[in-house]
């Protein structure tokens, strides 16, 4: 039994060693997020405002192509609004009985409209860059929403000395490398939020990975309640097998 | 020591009780978790939030002229849109609804007289009737005329003849504008 | 066998057709097992179970996922989005198959150490053996489905291995690949496959079980059963404590599947297969890593026998050299528990498992190389020592029996109390 436990605790040293040394860049600063934990759910107000910052900011150069206009309701906007932010973009429809394709402005069924028609269109706009699809960055990436947040909060206008940053590129402390193909997209004040919360650069970028969080992991609120009243019952159960287990037992000891 | 038992003896009759109830009570837990669990993999096979989400057609009727008939898609089904004559929807407002296997008056089954709209799947056992093109045969009613057994359907969509039990069905449907609607 | 007579009639009748019910009470209410196992002889239940939930959410994701190479990552991300409950069937998929791993591995660890794999259960041991295969091929080619980053690279380096093969290597992966690349006909060959393979997983864990059953369950003290008071029917005992078992190991599984549901993946499947840009480190799912440790150690080429093919070759022979074990084996004491120094060597060959897997995670840079092939030597020395230690080693006196051994310690704890 010692010998196991040992062994557990090297693999389990190991394991957690594993993670911080996989990560050739900075060591990443974690941060407080609203949904983290067992109890932890989504500040709604606060996707709100996230929201309203991709919407605003990154939605000019980055598509988020799994998400659809319908799924915004769950933001707590009504389904005039939801129509509204759909009715923003146009959508390439038909052919129409003339044999023609049109376009139409997106309704709340339509995924989000991406800004570029392709990627190659994309890469032109952005100095050959490809700005990526959204849905998913805040689980395709080591670090996860605390990395998101930290290039976001990572720009400065100084490199270390003896740090060549190519033209076209721009310095973050924490991207790999040090030089990343995106410009600075949120400083203070870069969005006037509708609920008057004040938009510190800090904020902006706490707001907006909370949304690329959402739309990476919708069913989140849902999964951690269902967890909760699942391993519960689970406790329950467990024990009830335990104390029939010690009953059956009892009578060979 | 040859006394030990290896088959589980008879307890004395209150432990015998209380081991039942919990035989019982562990049951029935267990068996409320599994219920539980297999309800998700059921519910999965529900439609999915994007399905239900497809549930609504617009339609520019402006360029369907008076006598003439469009079929659209409306959640995969066949919708007939048609552009009724004053004659045929004299024909329809006069038929004595004693006379229908599916009792139901001209005005309650359109909003506006001269457009009816109905699902173009036949209410016997699902197959598309013909009546929409100027070519196709229309039955002794003028509506429509199923050929896989023979319905026939009005011009307000009535079954009048054959096998099936119930009228074309009238979907939900509002006027957006006088020359667009929207089903669903 | 179908002698039984049962109370009731409808049992009855359908017993004398098709013998169920004698069938269920011969190997449940009638079957022999030690009284001694302990908890370590649950993991074998714990696989079934997992098997069963692992063909049970697969089946359940096929009906909304698409095998081309153009929908895949959108079907699984339309399940995870839109369909009902689909991302908790999702998860408890990928999340099932790291638990099917954990739970066979202390299954196969639990054999190493008690001996379970010497006569008369050789056969058991082996079609164990072939469980295990026919699972890494199954989640190997369930990984390459979301069609994510590492599903399309890492099916690339493992298809690419074959081409170490002289002379018919390259044909042998254009066959697999179905092209000049892994692409779609190679996605939708892995689809297909994917789905039939565990059903012959079940398959063979019915004979497994139909071995078992034929020489019995072994236990802790590594002696057989000598009579009816070394025994208790497996039902109650065992089916209790097995759901016992199951109970502990739904909060464990569960607890990763609503709070952790990532924690065993790679972020890099969250971005859809570029073929024109390869990861920075790729590398397998947790379960494979000793392996890839194994296939990397080897980088000296030698004449006619490239690095490349040395390491496919020892990567292979780790798993085929486990089927010989009953026989390099040589010591005539089954369980560690009489046998001091193989005890000592056993927790010697754990701990060396976990570094190959550490190191199998990580670049090859710095130390790690150097201690992979220290790790790998380490790894296929074990058989030749257990041969020599069987034929020199000491054992302790073995109980007479399990039951004279089960009141010993009886007699032992009241002493102390």
């Amino acid at each position: 039994m010692r010998k196991f436990l040992l062994s557990t605790l090297a693999a389990g040293l190991l394991a957690a060693a594993t993670p911080a040394l996989a990560n050739e860049g900075p060591e990443i600063e974690k941060q407080a997020w609203s949904w983290q934990g067992v109890f932890g759910q989504y500040d709604k107000a606060q996707l709100r405002r996230g929201w309203q910052v991709f919407h605003d900011i990154c939605s000019n150069c980055h598509s988020m192509k799994l998400v659809a206009y319908r799924n915004l309701s769950y933001l707590g906007f009504s389904d005039d609004e939801v129509k509204d932010f759909a009715a923003e973009k146009q959508v390439t429809d038909g052919p129409n009985d003339q044999g023609d394709m049109f376009q139409r402005p997106a309704r709340p069924s339509d995924h989000f409209v991406p800004p570029f028609p392709n990627d190659q269109a994309a890469r032109v706009a952005n100095n050959g860059a490809l700005p990526p699809d959204l849905s998913l960055m805040a689980k395709a990436r080591n670090g996860g929403p605390d990395y998101v947040y930290a290039i976001l909060t990572g720009f400065e206008d100084t490199p270390p000395a003896g740090h060549v940053v190519p033209d076209g590129m721009y310095y973050n402390k924490a991207f790999g490398g040090g030089n990343i193909g995106m410009p600075p997209p949120i400083s203070d004040d870069a969005v006037t939020y509708a609920d008057g919360t004040k938009a510190t650069k800090e904020q902006i970028a706490k707001d907006v990975v909370s949304f690329l969080n959402w739309t990476a992991e919708p069913e989140l609120d849902q999964r951690k309640s269902l967890g909760i009243k699942v391993i519960g019952f689970l406790i329950v159960l467990t024990a009830m097998f335990y104390a029939l287990k010690r009953k059956i037992w009892a009578d060979l000891h | 020591m040859a006394e030990t038992s290896t088959t589980p003896q008879a307890t004395p009759p209150e432990g015998e009780t209380r081991r039942d109830f919990l035989l019982y009570a562990t049951t029935a837990v267990g068996v409320a978790g599994t219920a539980m669990a297999v309800w998700p993999f059921i519910h999965s096979m529900n439609p999915a939030a994007d399905t239900l989400a497809m549930s609504t057609t617009e339609v520019d009727i402006s360029s369907i002229a008076e006598g003439q008939a469009v079929t659209v898609t409306w959640r995969g089904k066949p919708v007939f849109i048609r552009h009724r004559t004053a004659a045929e929807i004299e024909a329809a407002k006069a038929t004595a609804v004693s006379e229908l296997r599916d009792p139901e008056t001209d005005d309650i089954r359109v909003k506006k007289p001269e457009w009816l709209i109905v699902v173009g799947i036949c209410t016997h056992l699902g197959c598309v009737p013909l009546g929409q093109k100027p070519a196709d045969p229309k039955g002794e009613f003028g509506g429509w005329f199923c050929p896989c057994h023979g319905s026939q359907y009005d011009t307000s969509g009535r079954i009048r003849k054959g096998p099936a039990p119930k009228n074309l069905a009238v979907p939900n449907y509002t006027f957006l504008t006088d020359t667009s609607i929207r089903i669903g | 066998m179908s002698g039984y007579k049962f109370d009731n009639k409808v049992v009855q009748w359908v017993d004398d057709r098709l013998p169920l019910f004698s069938v269920l009470k011969h190997s449940t209410t009638d079957y022999p097992t030690p009284r001694n196992l302990n908890y370590w002889w649950n993991f074998g239940s714990l696989a079934l179970m997992v098997l069963v939930i692992m063909i049970l959410t697969g089946i359940f994701l096929v009906m909304n996922y698409t095998p081309h190479t153009s929908m895949a990552f959108n079907s699984v991300e339309r399940i995870m989005r839109d369909v009902n409950y689909g991302w908790l069937i999702r998860y408890l998929h990928a999340n099932g198959a790291s638990m099917f791993f954990i739970v066979v591995y202390i299954h196969i660890f639990r054999g190493l150490y008690y001996g379970s794999y010497k006569a008369p259960r050789e056969m058991l041991w082996w079609l164990g053996l072939v469980i295990y295969l026919l699972m890494m091929a199954t989640a190997f080619m369930g990984y390459v489905l979301p069609w994510g980053q590492m599903s399309f690279w890492g099916a690339t380096v493992i298809t690419n291995l074959f081409s170490a093969f002289p002379v018919v290597g390259d044909y042998i992966v254009t066959l697999l690949w179905g092209g000049f690349s892994v692409d779609n006909p190679t996605l939708n060959r892995f689809f297909s496959l994917h789905y039939l393979l565990p059903f012959l997983i079940f398959a063979v864990v019915f004979l497994h079980l139909v071995a078992l059953h034929t020489v019995k369950s072994s236990n802790p003290l590594g002696i057989e059963m000598k009579g009816p008071q070394d025994a208790i029917p497996f039902h109650p005992y065992y089916t209790i404590k097995d759901l016992f078992g199951v109970g502990l190991f739904l909060i464990f599984f569960l607890s990763f599947v609503f709070f952790a549901p990532n924690f065993f993946g790679d972020p890099d499947n969250y971005i859809p297969a570029n073929p024109l840009v390869t990861p920075a480190h790729i590398k397998p799912e947790w379960y494979y890593l000793p392996f890839y440790a194994i296939l990397r150690s080897f980088t000296f080429d030698l004449p006619f026998l490239p690095a490349k093919l040395q390491g496919v070759l020892a990567m292979f022979s780790a798993i085929i050299i486990l089927f010989f074990l009953p026989w390099i084996d040589s010591s005539k004491v089954r369980s560690a528990k009489f046998r001091p120094i193989f005890k000592q060597v056993f927790w010697i060959f754990v701990a060396n498992a976990l570094v190959l897997g550490y190191v199998g995670g990580q670049p090859p840079e710095g130390n790690l190389p150097m201690i992979g092939q220290i790790s790998t030597a380490v790894y296929f020395l074990f058989f030749p020592f257990l041969f020599l230690l069987g034929k020199i080693e000491k054992p302790r006196a073995l109980p007479q029996s399990i039951s004279a051994a089960v009141l010993k310690d009886a007699a032992h704890s009241t002493e102390k109390a």
